[in-house]
């Protein structure tokens, strides 16, 4: 399992039946594959559908029907459509349960920087300020350290801001880390790490929950 | 009273430099036939809003790569890398929008409202120069309400009165853009000019759209 599948699997276990949740494009699309048996839940699409089902077959892609990301999907019996004003009414209006999203850059006051770098990319903010305003939990799924191996979780972002102190989980290949009134706090590690070596991957300064768990460590994975 | 007319006729009003809203999200539920006769007729220094920039050779894609647009305002043009590039060299103006906002800016247009107030953007660059507001101890950004020239809607489906019904994720921005824009017209891959559709099955009642265009590979007579 590599780092991307161990994140995405670990936040497919945040749910629970009946939640509404809005993944992010990217490695958080690929959380809905890894959700627990027994666990339904209700995928709603920034551009205007609950109850939205995987990928088609090749071939059998509906012209009108993508997902946020430009991708073509199908519907699950029991999905609905609507517009985009509804839509975004559903993410502020607090009736989604949880968003997964990528980051550039998080904050140990829970401040998301994911959608620009001026003078670099500027792809625009899309429905990602809405969501991270609107949904009930806000769960960041993102590596560690950048690409150049520099920490992305920072004592304050350098970059301009998504939405201000929404953050509440940050998945990472290391780990899981909380943003508590008490302050950032690492709650599970990944397997063969120590606390050292995510101090060492972290700029923010973080707490150790007194419950510290091993990522996984109470059940068996398939390899 | 007959809506449906000759894309030439129906597209009259629009001349260099009218500010037009255009439906889409990413193409799907863009206007293709329209945009393609916009194309045909050269127009210029359009002000273009709309969800994105499309992607290449496809939807609002189309006018950016045709340098018809000075301004656009839209929530991400992240998947058509011209737009990023005119944005960069100053030839097309871009306002980056949260797409929430934006839908709700449009709405209120259509709705006679002044403006909305919403947490999106509080403490991000989105607030600059915006007011914020108070209301029972929350903190909402003042965003004004948006309305247009023109709007190009695309639908599944219109009636003879210009009712209209939208096919899954092609209806994104499309029922909100036709109730804020002083002159609008839907284009439709299906025109039922025999009978009227189902009142109750009705996305968007006719009392909005001006004029009807078919989409490419259908023939039904013009009025």
């Amino acid at each position: 399992m590599d780092g991307r599948e161990f994140i995405v699997r670990r936040i497919a276990q945040e749910f629970k039946t009946g939640d509404v949740v809005n993944l992010g494009i990217g490695m958080p699309t690929k959380v809905a594959n890894y959700i627990p048996e027994g666990v339904e839940i209700i995928l709603q699409s920034e551009n205007g559908m609950v109850g939205m089902g995987p990928a088609p077959e090749p071939g059998k892609e509906d012209g009108d029907l993508i997902n946020a990301g430009n991708q073509p999907v199908t519907y699950l019996p029991g999905a609905a459509f609507f517009d985009s004003a509804f839509s975004f009414g559903i993410i502020r209006g607090g009736h989604v349960d949880c968003t997964v999203l990528g980051a550039l850059e998080v904050d140990q006051e829970g401040n998301l920087a994911n959608w620009i770098i001026p003078g670099k990319m500027v792809p625009g903010m899309g429905g990602a300020m809405d969501l991270v305003v609107g949904a009930r939990k806000v769960i960041i799924a993102m590596e560690h350290v950048n690409k150049k191996g520099e920490a992305k979780i920072l004592k304050r972002c350098r970059l301009p801001l998504t939405a201000q102190n929404q953050v509440n989980m940050i998945v990472t290949e290391m780990g899981v880390m909380e943003v508590t009134p008490e302050g950032l706090m690492l709650t599970e590690i990944a397997p063969g790490l120590s606390i050292e070596d995510v101090q060492k991957a972290t700029e923010a300064e973080f707490i150790v929950s007194p419950e510290l768990k091993v990522v996984f460590g109470d059940q068996e994975l398939a390899a | 009273m007959c809506k449906l007319q000759e894309m030439n006729k129906a597209l009259e009003p629009l001349k260099n430099g009218t500010t037009v809203m255009i439906g889409g999200f990413m193409g799907v539920g863009a206007p293709h036939t329209i945009i393609d006769a916009l194309v045909e007729k050269q127009l210029k220094s359009l002000t273009v809003i709309a969800n994105d920039a499309g992607t290449p050779g496809n939807g609002i894609g189309k006018l950016v790569e045709n340098r018809q647009i000075d301004n656009l305002v839209a929530s991400h043009i992240g998947l058509n890398p011209t737009a990023g590039k005119q944005m960069n060299n100053k030839e097309m103006a871009v306002d980056l929008v949260p797409q929430g906002t934006l839908a709700e800016r449009i709405r209120a247009g259509g709705v006679g409202l002044g403006g909305v107030l919403t947490p999106t953007g509080l403490g991000t660059i989105v607030e600059e120069g915006k007011q914020v507001i108070e209301s029972d101890g929350k903190k909402y950004l003042l965003e004004k309400s948006m309305k247009a020239e023109v709007a190009l809607v695309k639908a599944h489906k219109a009636d003879q009165k210009g009712n209209l019904i939208f096919r899954q994720t092609a209806r994104n921005f499309n029922p909100l853009i036709a109730t804020a824009a002083d002159y609008v017209v839907a284009e439709v891959e299906e025109y039922v000019d025999d009978q009227y559709l189902a009142p109750d099955e009705i996305h968007l009642p006719g009392l909005f759209i001006d004029a009807i265009v078919l989409s490419k590979k259908n023939d039904a007579e013009t009025c």
